[in-house]
């Protein structure tokens, strides 16, 4: 039975390869600008919500407030680029750090709290980040922050000509977070996250330290979450508060695990590859005027998936063993 | 004679005005396997709770292998060997049989392969091993009992507290579970075992502790316990005791 466990994560893991090698080749083919955007948003929110459902999915600790360590990932990024010349990549490396002691710090009360009022604390705090930095003035407050873009360049992480290169981050980005849960998944901390989630108080009496899962979930999910706001920020060079910490964001990051499959490994890639592409579209459809049709489509799609498969769309997928053993 | 392996010094655990246990003492000896008994409203489970460390009595202390846990969480206790089951089962219902049991290996090891390994040893104990990879949601009541315990058993206790395991299951299947309570026992493990049924563990246990409005009553052999009139009064009321 061993081999059995064994053999499934061999077979992830080359699912996984094979996968990011297809990614890696679709570019060369696909030269339209408008759908590799797409493919960029697809891959980074593949990647966020892989990092959501650290805390959500496996450690039950739903928040829809997300947004705040994205929303840090880019300014921190952002900040230290413009006001002190630092390069992105130690913006990205220190965004997610920033991001993981806040996240903890956060943790330490909220963590007390259980079932709706943990979601509830999370929206309420993310919104008082919003309104703290669209206050901050040397952050610059309502207005955001415009990263100079001169030339293409690795060391500052920009690039005008083309969309490859953050394609590629992308790309990796998703590798990684994906990767670290496959990891994450068959260790100690899987085990107990997962524990926590189902029963606090057995796994207490089976040596779990609650509380500590939990902030060990909510400082890993945090880090992933700022790398992909850095990123955001290096993409779109120009944020502001409406643009990386809005409630919109922190559902993004959450849907496309509930979509695919809470707490499972590719529920995050599968939901994120069927509902980004599906919003951009209704977007670029229905145009400027249709402000607001995509969180309507958000609607429909929860409303359907808890009703048709509360465990997700990965439940078409991967069907457990059949019981072996007849019941005594 | 060596010390015991499990004391409690005049516990005392109040519920604002509800005196749950006042001044009880025990002790369980090593290899023993102990039945606390006593009619409903005892104190039962609040005794069994202030040992596994789910919440700090409210005096009094409580000595486990020559140390002092009074003030040790639930999780510190698991470590040092107390390990329990749940009267009302609080099994993990999204993860199969066999990573419920690997939970419980993990405080003795990080290695995940020796925590797998050990887990469906103890599931190859409790004869829940054909059924490692079923959801445990997908058990039926007498096999989530077991997981209870196959469980606790991961941790490698010293003692195991069992609440309840043989309560509510069928006379073959109640036969199945003093079984393996023996055969644990047989391992090295110590066990507290509280039971409302007394035709069930009074064959089992070395010794009875009968609880009574969260004293202890008596205790002593079995078949002295049940023929004791205080024993008798308690649980049928004073007109059943004069025969005695």
């Amino acid at each position: 039975m061993d081999e059995a466990h064994a053999k499934r994560r061999r077979r992830d893991l080359v699912v996984a390869a094979v996968l990011a090698l297809i990614a890696a080749l679709v570019p060369l083919f696909v030269k339209d600008v408008y759908v590799q955007n797409i493919m960029v948003l697809t891959l980074m929110y593949a990647a966020l919500s892989q990092a959501w459902n650290i805390l959500g999915g496996y450690c039950g600790q739903i928040s829809l407030g997300h947004a705040l360590y994205f929303g840090l990932g880019a300014y921190t990024t952002a900040l230290l680029f413009t006001k002190f010349g630092v390069l992105p990549w130690f913006g990205m490396l220190g965004g997610g750090l920033i991001s993981a002691v806040i996240a903890m710090a956060l943790g330490y009360p909220t963590f007390r709290l259980r079932g709706h009022y943990f979601v509830i604390a999370t929206i309420v705090i993310a919104e008082i980040g919003f309104l703290l930095f669209h206050n901050w003035d040397w952050a610059g407050a309502a207005l955001g922050i415009d990263i100079p873009v001169r030339d293409d360049s690795w060391a500052k992480f920009q690039f005008t000509r083309s969309k490859l290169p953050y394609y590629y981050f992308a790309l990796v980005f998703c590798c990684v977070a994906w990767l670290v849960t496959w990891w994450l998944e068959n260790s100690k901390w899987g085990y107990w996250w997962r524990a926590v989630k189902d029963n606090p108080e057995a796994a207490e009496s089976l040596g779990v330290v609650v509380f500590n899962s939990k902030m060990g979930a909510a400082a890993v999910s945090a880090f992933l979450t700022a790398i992909g706001g850095s990123f955001y920020a290096q993409f779109v060079s120009y944020i502001d508060p409406e643009s990386v910490m809005t409630f919109q964001f922190s559902l993004l990051m959450a849907l496309p695990a509930v979509l695919g499959g809470i707490g499972t490994l590719w529920g995050p890639v599968l939901g994120a590859a069927i509902l980004i592409p599906l919003t951009e579209l209704t977007r670029s459809f229905i145009g400027g005027s249709g402000r607001g049709v995509d969180l309507i489509l958000y609607g429909t799609v929860i409303v359907l998936i808890s009703l048709a498969r509360p465990e997700g769309l990965i439940g078409l997928f991967s069907r457990r063993p059949k019981a072996k053993g007849a019941p005594q | 004679m060596t010390a015991p392996l499990l004391e409690t010094r005049g516990v005392w655990q109040r519920f604002g005005g509800l005196i749950a246990n006042s001044d009880v003492s025990i002790s369980v000896g090593r290899g023993e396997i102990v039945g606390l008994i006593g009619p409903n409203g005892a104190g039962k489970s609040t005794l069994f709770n202030l040992i596994a460390g789910v919440l700090p009595p409210t005096q009094g202390s409580i000595i486990f292998d020559g140390e002092d846990v009074t003030r040790l969480p639930a999780t510190a206790r698991c470590a040092r060997g107390i390990g329990r089951t749940f009267q009302v089962v609080k099994s993990f219902e999204s993860m199969t049989v066999i990573d419920n049991v690997i939970v419980g290996a993990l405080i003795r090891t990080t290695v995940m392969r020796e925590a797998r390994r050990k887990a469906h040893e103890v599931l190859q104990f409790c004869g829940l091993d054909a059924r490692a990879d079923v959801l445990a949601s997908q058990l039926i009541p007498s096999e989530k009992r077991r997981l209870e315990v196959a469980r606790a058993l991961a941790t490698e206790p010293k003692l195991l507290l069992l609440d309840e395991v043989l309560t509510g299951l069928t006379p073959t299947e109640a036969q199945t579970g003093v079984e393996l309570v023996r055969r644990v026992r047989d391992t090295g493990v110590t066990v507290l075992m509280v039971e409302h049924v007394m035709e069930i563990v009074m064959p089992l246990v070395d010794r009875a502790i009968v609880l009574d409005l969260g004293k202890v009553l008596v205790e002593g052999k079995p078949a002295d316990v049940v023929r004791d009139p205080k024993v008798i009064t308690a649980y049928l009321g004073d007109r059943h005791a004069v025969g005695a």
